[in-house]
């Protein structure tokens, strides 16, 4: 069950996947799906992780887009998890996201992880401003009216970290929607600099569930 | 084989003769593999090392003579300082070193290229310099391998290892000869083949006299739960007083702080006594260990860093605080007092709560019979042998057909079979997925025949995650000040992570205040006289041995008990009033609420591993029927799962048919089987092992292994390291053979009694640490709950 609030005067829904989808505009947005990390991490003499997180984030989302069937798709950066992973992209990932992504307005933001072109169709975008919201991938302290993502927020509430979505008055910070994704705690002053209270964590997990920040 | 002149005069001017032992060890010096068995205190090191001295003699050539390998770094160095002392004393131009994560990085590169004659390490410091492109130069020379406490290190992971590594340097150094030194186990055969599976000497010395042992009855009766043993301070001081010197074992790291210091709450006359264990920062240790060698200290509190042969001289008692868990462990550490040959070694076992007292009695009984426990072990593990062919590989390129030849000569994986070992290799080289995604990025690949690093600064990374020691996250703990401050010690982090500004701690015997995080560094202020918070401490738990269990069961059925403590026997009485004693032919459960929840307490005393695995296996089917279990604690002797539904009907939990299926599905997402996934991961080189130094601060760049875990049941369940894990279940952690024997054994025999409140055998369980979440609708309930509550309190819902 998904968490319904407002920002700039605009309805959105927070859904338990960690996607967010605003249905006035009929657009699905997610964050950080870094794509082709464990080729990346590969290819440079690291761990050879399970090859298998590509295809297991490409299930979830087409799950999303499946359940919700948005004419606009906004990925709010590091999608890949380098230039060079879009490139590695396995054929049958490559076949699925061409899927996903036929009659729909599709959106790549620039990261800080896979900036420049991407080869796979949809446009490209560093930001892009819809109605009210503007969508980035990073976050600016000097400005309001937006989504973005980039930092992976988790809480730790009752034992369990769980990634989560940070709201304020001024912006929404999306969790990453990527298997292979650590996080950072809501309590880190990279996140609380951001947000001025008061602040909700949406938490993900089996539904969205709002808190309130800081816990104490 | 004859010692040299000096070394004989030397002994001779200090009234030293040689045990018959040593002499047969000297007899046999030419011996390939030789396996000494011998009681503590028996001169066994020595024994170890006579040929090596007889063979360096008074010109010894240069090169590296003889590795000795102990599970400890403190064992090294306290063998060094007593092998010095006779070669020294001799002035015969011996040199002797270690070598340990604690040896100064200028030491060990120097140690390197001009090898000691005797260098003395643990089995982790011997795979590292095993890695090194020169390692062929540094053992060339190498013509003995004395490892102490075999019988310790052939109960884990890092025995096997060793057996792997010891392959390796007789493929470096043929002509190898090899030396156990154990203390008395249940199968010396099956440790002979452990050390030497082409063959090997045994030498049984004599065992000498039994030990003087009891149980340290106090006026005070022990507490009704809990740990520690902190209500017999006087008691234990009182001995204290009356011997020379004590030591004071502990099971748990976290109960040994807290007794040391209660203890010096109460130590009125200033008696010098020193703690010893493991998450102490090294320079406490090591003055511990230099005022013991040197005779300052009247006592050592201590865990099993202390277990093992450290030479302490003078230690006249021991006193075991807390049930010995294994009979065998409580001899050997029996052995710690008394260290001269033939004379009966002095021990008291203190037991920390009521349930102790039974379970201390059956173990001195099992002392007083000569029954010893101990379960075989299976095969050697693959994830170690993966480390190895990594290690190898970072040594320099290798031949797949000479490695597995070198790999099936080590004891542990004498049965190893050619695919088993192709496997482990394609692990290696390309991840060993069913979907083939790193033919281009192999880690290894093989050129010209031999398998070698695609990117030699990989080597690097295998380095540093070299050894089969998994520790729980820790965290250092220092004073706060300018410069640094003096390290303390060590916590886990997730006790660091519940900390908040203001709270206090015991560590190293002092009570300190949390001020703050600084760079992955929890910094303290010292705060004495205030209560203080506990640290929990990752304390090694052992199973309680089917042995002692069983001891334990059939004292339950006696009618009275006038060897225990009046005490202990009316609280088994009133337990048997208000409920009943388990017994050896039923299965005792009883269901009672408590603080809000409910709880089913199951009495199935099959060890600590297996009443784990059966609480797993029984939420599990209270998930199924709706019964919303939350949590649950497991002991050697029950289970407590709590959750928020009463349990009516006991029988269909406990199905043998049903469990056994459930086992097979259960592995899918438990906590156990993620955490033995976990390790198992870290040693095969899946994941790296985090290092505090180099751990980023802020964002965390590592996710969970939980993460892989997941995914590799979804789309590899196949894989290699799915089938590590569950073998390692199985043997270990799962133990369900445990379980197959207690429903065996019961027959369907299930009683479950319902009570209005806690029962006096279940209350010790609620003080139990390890509690382990189960993660369904109970907990999804309750984090839904949690969350409304913060939102009504906030004005938001």
């Amino acid at each position: 069950m998904h968490h319904a609030f407002t920002l700039s005067g605009a309805t959105l829904h927070a859904l338990p996947s960690g996607a967010l989808y605003w249905p006035a505009q009929r657009l699905l947005c997610v964050s950080d799906l870094h794509l082709g990390k464990s080729e990346r991490l590969a290819r440079r003499g690291g761990a050879l992780l399970p090859p298998y997180e590509t295809r297991e984030t490409l299930h979830r989302l087409e799950a999303e887009v499946d359940r919700t069937a948005p004419a606009t798709v906004i990925c709010l950066g590091d999608s890949f998890d380098d230039l060079a992973a879009v490139r590695g992209l396995e054929e049958e990932a490559r076949l699925r996201l061409a899927r996903l992504m036929a009659g729909r307005d599709w959106t790549w933001i620039e990261g800080n992880h896979d900036a420049g072109p991407v080869e796979i169709g949809g446009t490209h975008r560093a930001q892009v401003t819809l109605g009210p919201l503007t969508f980035r991938h990073i976050a600016d302290r000097s400005e309001k009216h937006e989504v973005s993502g980039h930092y992976h927020p988790k809480l730790r509430l009752k034992g369990a970290a769980r990634p989560c979505f940070l709201l304020d008055s001024k912006r929404l910070i999306l969790p990453a929607f990527g298997l292979y994704t650590g996080g950072l705690s809501v309590d880190d002053p990279a996140l609380t600099a951001l947000l001025d209270p008061p602040a909700l964590a949406i938490l993900t997990g089996a539904r969205a569930l709002p808190v309130p920040l800081p816990l104490r | 084989m004859h010692l040299p002149p000096p070394l004989t005069d030397w002994f001779a001017a200090k009234g030293w003769t040689l045990h018959p032992h040593q002499q047969a060890m000297l007899d046999r010096a030419a011996n390939p593999a030789t396996l000494l068995i011998a009681p503590t205190g028996g001169g066994k090191t020595l024994a170890g090392f006579l040929p090596t001295l007889a063979e360096l003699g008074q010109t010894p050539r240069n090169g590296l003579h003889t590795l000795y390998i102990s599970p400890l770094k403190a064992l090294t160095a306290d063998i060094r300082r007593n092998l010095r002392t006779p070669v020294e004393g001799a002035a015969l131009p011996i040199r002797i070193e270690d070598r340990t994560g604690d040896t100064s990085y200028t030491q060990r590169r120097r140690q390197r290229a001009d090898p000691p004659h005797i260098l003395l390490t643990t089995p982790e410091s011997l795979a590292l310099l095993l890695s090194y492109e020169d390692a062929p130069r540094i053992f060339q020379s190498l013509q003995r391998v004395v490892i102490d406490e075999l019988h310790a290190l052939a109960e884990s992971k890092r025995g096997d290892q060793l057996m792997l590594l010891l392959s390796r340097l007789e493929s470096l150094s043929p002509g190898l000869r090899r030396v156990g030194l154990s203390a008395t186990v249940e199968d010396p055969p099956a440790l002979a083949r452990f050390l030497a599976p082409t063959g090997c000497d045994i030498l049984q010395a004599d065992p000498g006299p039994d030990p003087d042992i009891a149980m340290l009855e106090t006026e005070a009766p022990p507490p009704w739960s809990g740990g520690g043993g902190r209500y017999a301070m006087r008691a234990i001081l009182d001995e204290v007083r009356r011997h020379r010197t004590t030591l004071i074992f502990h099971n748990t790291r976290a109960q040994a702080e807290l007794f040391f210091h209660d203890l010096w709450l109460q130590n009125d006359d200033g008696l010098p006594i020193g703690i010893h264990h493991g998450s102490l920062a090294r320079e406490q240790r090591e003055r511990v260990e230099a005022a013991m060698a040197a005779g300052q200290l009247r006592a050592v509190v201590c865990t099993g860093s202390l277990d093992l042969g450290i030479d302490w001289g003078d230690v006249d008692l021991v006193i075991q605080v807390g049930a010995p868990k294994n009979v065998k462990r409580l001899v050997q550490r029996i052995g710690r007092a008394n260290h001269r040959y033939n004379a009966p070694s002095k021990a008291l076992i203190l037991p920390a709560n009521r349930f102790e007292v039974v379970e201390c009695r059956a173990a001195l009984d099992a002392v007083r019979d000569h029954t010893l426990d101990g379960e075989p072990r299976g095969p050697g593990p693959r994830d170690v042998l993966c480390q190895h062919i990594l290690m190898t590989a970072a040594s320099g390129p290798f031949d797949a057909n000479e490695l597995f030849t070198e790999v099936t000569r080590a004891g542990p994986y004498a049965t190893l079979t050619r695919p088993q070992f192709d496997a482990c290799l394609d692990f290696c080289a390309t991840g060993g997925y069913a979907l083939r995604a790193y033919d281009k990025w192999q880690r290894l690949q093989e050129k010209n025949g031999l398998w070698q690093l695609r990117d030699p600064r990989s080597a690097a990374l295998i380095r540093q995650n070299l050894g089969t020691i998994i520790d729980t996250e820790t965290l250092k703990v220092r004073l706060k000040n300018r410069f640094g401050g003096t390290p303390l010690g060590e916590v886990e982090e997730g006790f660091a992570s519940t900390l908040t500004p203001g709270d206090t701690f015991l560590i190293g015997g002092e009570i300190v205040r949390y001020e703050g995080l600084r760079e992955m560094t929890v910094e303290v202020t010292r705060q004495p006289g205030r209560d203080p918070k506990v640290a929990t401490f990752n304390g090694t738990k052992f199973a309680t041995s089917t042995l002692l269990t069983q001891r334990i069961l059939e004292l339950f059925q006696q009618d009275a008990w006038p060897a225990l403590p009046a005490h202990t026997a009316q609280w088994l009485a009133l337990q048997r009033e208000v409920s009943r004693l388990p017994s050896p032919d039923r299965l005792l459960v009883e269901s009672f609420p408590h603080d809000g929840r409910e709880h089913l307490c199951v009495y199935g005393f099959a060890g600590r591993n297996a009443m784990q695995t059966l609480a797993l296996l029984v939420t599990k089917r209270m998930e199924e029927q709706g019964l919303a279990p939350l949590g649950f604690v497991a002991t050697d002797y029950a289970t407590l799962i709590w959750g928020l539904d009463p349990v009516t009907d006991a029988a269909p939990l406990f199905d043998l048919a049903a469990l056994r299926e459930g086992l097979e599905t259960w592995l899918s997402g438990n906590a156990v089987m993620k955490r033995t996934f976990r390790a198992t991961a870290i040693i095969a080189g899946l994941i790296e092992r985090s290092n505090q130094g180099r751990r980023k601060t802020g964002r965390q760049a590592t996710f969970s292994s939980d993460i892989l875990y997941d995914t590799l049941r979804k789309y590899d369940p196949d894989h290699l390291l799915l089938q590590v894990t569950r073998e390692e279940a199985e043997r270990g952690l799962v133990d369900f053979s445990r379980i197959e024997d207690m429903l065996a054994r019961v027959e369907g025999r299930i009683d479950l009694i319902r009570l209005p409140r806690v029962t006096p055998l279940a209350a010790p369980l609620f003080l139990e640490p390890g509690r382990i979440p189960v993660h369904g609708t109970g907990r999804e309930r309750m984090v839904e709950e949690a969350a409304r509550r913060l939102m009504e309190e906030a004005g938001l819902a």
